[in-house]
């Protein structure tokens, strides 16, 4: 008797959905012709961080061009589960479609095979096609800013960087910040750990943690949470954010956080594509174009590291200053890059070792 | 007054009841998840009617549903066939994400065959490892009296641990620059679309037969069933409890292997840590939704789909959380089956 009462519960189930989708068809008439765009989010929204900062971008994008926009949060790292997502996307209209984050490159690249009418555009990988995108922008320079008060706040002249992967985009981000330090304090070192996370507030937070432990006395990260922020406000150490402002979230600790600021660039991206002016290739924007910022230092900043980021500030704008610039010494001392010459940016998006002043290692390949 | 409500267990449980509880719970979970919206200020009516749409209301959202249906229907018979002989199997997930190990060994180091044969041979492959990783805790139950649902659920973690490993470690991808992944199968490692969705529905509907025919119409399955009713019993009729223990327990991890490989072969196109995605632990519920009845599985596993697909509609398409998306999922879940003990148990009111 329980499978008859079982077999009832689906029919009734299924006649339930039956009577309704008959009875919906009229809604999806209702969608109207606008540009329609999907982001694909690695995290939540509320994250605080990277996801959160993308979606302000599309909130402005929103704004900016009144086109209708739709996102999908916390989707896996997974080539099926991307390429689902964008089924899913193109299925309720969506003709542009950003993924914003690293592990998402293959699922996008076979759907932009596949979709060649519709416009990929793919944050921090290194693929492309015809339909299909790279835009990333040159956070290393707010790193090295950023680096610039941590070198002049430690007193330990310890500083942990809490990092997600051992990609080329995470370790330009640590090697540049390690620059910014060196060049105000030449003792400091900056210890890595890696947490194979992007999001993962708990994980993140107990990185931070042991980095304290290690009497590390400024806390900085590659990750999507203020989880570290947190960690580091919570024994009383200092931190830099990353992603978004994540002052409010550590006010006793957080001095700066190097911040994406992505609304520029998504307005510019889809008006183009809308003109049908645009063309694929390799964005990488910096300060110039306003899609990197350093937040305002906030009080428990040092005091001389105002003046000293702005004069650096002021020096990339007009290129007086190039982040990677010779000489470059690697961790064992051989020198990478010699003195007076400046790295392609090629050999930059393939960074794949640490520089002078790092503590850790990068896995084997 | 009444002052006091006690639990009282049911001499038996009729038809009507069950149907009345049922149905009970189904208007429950629709009510709470209509307060859960109104807070979120979504018409309900828009969320309901989304996810049907979501899940069925375009040839591409069947396939959608169909490809989430698929792995859970062929996990949850290889539970089903172990939770017959009331032999606790927990560890679809870790016997999911064996049985894609032995597809990937093959489709990634040993792979110099024809299309076919390598697929064959991969499916294959997945069914021992998975049958054999289930076996694990089979053995132990008969030679050492373990308990079958821890070991089955702590295999579960050895096997994520053991795969993450794999794709952190020896088995990452160097042409991905660091990312740790597992590097792609090539392309004659991948199964074949029929109708726009990978053949894996067909091994499905292919496999809900057989299983119904061992289960009901042989021999070992007959002792498959008589094992799980009482094990007296069988002993007293001469049933060599321990061998067909071994096959039940193979069989059912084999299932769950053949899983791993279509979810591999035929969706990720690799070996990933997020292969089982918890399909596992849903298959649990399913084969217990389904009252361990071969037919009612199909059923159970596509309204099952349908809701995950759905609910992943609407997270778009109304831009609610995917934590909103994920409560949803768990409220249905919830009631349908804390009903159950409102089947088994009435309540006294007593003043």
């Amino acid at each position: 008797m329980k499978k008859i009462a079982v077999f009832l519960l689906c029919a009734v189930l299924i006649f339930t959905f039956a009577g309704c989708s008959n009875s919906s068809n009229t809604q999806s008439q209702k969608e109207d012709k606008k540009v329609k765009v999907g982001f694909i989010y690695v995290g939540p929204i509320g994250d605080g961080g990277y996801t959160y900062a993308h979606d302000q971008g599309r909130l402005y994008l929103e704004k900016e061009l009144g086109v209708e926009t739709i996102y999908k949060e916390s989707v896996k790292e997974d080539k099926a589960e991307v390429e689902k997502v964008v089924e899913d996307m193109i299925d309720q209209g969506a003709t542009i479609i950003f993924g914003t984050s690293f592990g998402f490159q293959e699922g996008l690249l076979s759907s932009a095979k596949k979709h060649p009418d519709i416009k990929f555009l793919h944050c921090s990988g290194y693929e492309t096609a015809e339909n299909m995108g790279q835009y990333f922008g040159k956070i290393e320079q707010m790193r090295y800013l950023t680096g610039i008060v941590a070198g002049l706040k430690t007193k330990t002249n310890k500083i942990g960087y809490v990092a997600a992967f051992p990609i080329p985009e995470v370790i330009r981000g640590i090697n540049a910040f390690t620059l910014g330090v060196k060049s105000v304090n030449k003792d400091a070192t900056v210890k890595v750990v890696w947490t194979n996370t992007w999001y993962d507030p708990a994980k993140e937070k107990d990185a931070a943690i042991a980095l304290i432990d290690d009497k590390c006395d400024v806390i900085t990260q590659h990750q999507d949470t203020a989880g570290p922020q947190q960690a580091a406000e919570s024994r009383g150490v200092f931190s830099i954010g990353y992603n978004s402002d994540m002052s409010k979230t550590a006010p006793k600790a957080n001095m700066t956080s190097a911040v994406w600021n992505w609304g520029p660039y998504y307005v510019k991206t889809v008006k183009e594509i809308m003109d049908g002016t645009w063309k694929s290739g390799k964005y990488w924007g910096g300060i110039e174009d306003g899609v990197v910022d350093i937040a305002p230092l906030t009080q428990v900043a040092p005091e001389n590291a105002k003046e000293a980021v702005e004069k650096a500030k002021e020096d990339i704008k007009s290129g007086k200053l190039v982040i990677f610039k010779g000489p470059i010494k690697d961790q064992t001392g051989a020198l990478k890059v010699e003195d007076g010459k400046t790295m392609t940016d090629d050999e930059v998006w393939n960074m794949d070792y640490f520089i002078e002043g790092v503590e850790g290692s990068i896995p084997k390949k | 007054m009444v002052n006091q409500v006690r639990f009282v267990r049911r001499d038996k449980v009729d038809k009507y009841t069950n149907i009345k509880v049922k149905l009970i719970s189904i208007v429950a979970a629709f009510f709470i998840m209509s307060l859960f919206l109104i807070m979120l200020k979504i018409n309900p009516k828009d969320a309901f009617i989304g996810m049907i749409k979501g899940a069925f209301g375009s040839p591409l959202r069947i396939r959608q549903t169909t490809i989430k249906a698929v792995p859970l229907i062929i996990t949850s018979l290889g539970i089903l066939t172990a939770f017959k002989m009331k032999f606790w199997n927990i560890g679809g997930e870790g016997q999911i994400l064996m049985g894609a190990f032995g597809a990937s060994i093959l489709a990634l180091f040993y792979n110099g065959f024809n299309s076919t044969t390598l697929l064959l041979l991969m499916a294959l492959s997945a069914a021992v490892f998975g049958g054999l990783y289930a076996l694990i805790s089979a053995v132990l139950k008969i030679y050492f009296k373990t308990n079958e649902t821890i070991v089955t659920l702590m295999l579960n973690y050895i096997a994520l641990k053991f795969i993450t490993y794999l794709q952190y470690g020896p088995w990452k991808d160097k042409k991905a620059l660091g990312f740790p992944k597992i590097a792609n199968f090539p392309d004659k490692a991948l199964l074949p679309n029929l109708l726009g969705v990978n053949v894996g529905w067909i091994i499905a509907l292919i496999l809900i037969i057989l299983v119904y025919i061992f289960m009901n119409h042989t021999k070992k399955g007959y002792e498959i069933a008589i094992i799980g009713e009482s094990i007296n019993t069988a002993r007293y009729a001469g049933i060599n409890i321990k061998a067909v223990t071994i096959l039940c327990v193979f069989l059912s991890g084999a299932l769950c292997g053949i899983t791993g490989f279509i979810q591999s072969s035929g969706v990720n196109g690799t070996l990933s840590v997020e292969i089982a995605g918890g399909v596992g632990y849903t298959a649990i519920i399913i084969a217990y939704l389904s009252n361990l009845k071969e037919p009612f599985i199909l059923i159970v596993s596509v309204l099952f789909a349908a809701l995950l697909q759905g609910s992943s509609y609407i997270e778009t398409s109304l831009k609610i959380p995917n934590s909103a998306a994920l409560i949803l999922q768990s409220l249905i879940l919830f009631c349908i089956l804390s009903s159950e003990i409102f089947t088994t148990y009435r309540l006294k009111f007593k003043d």
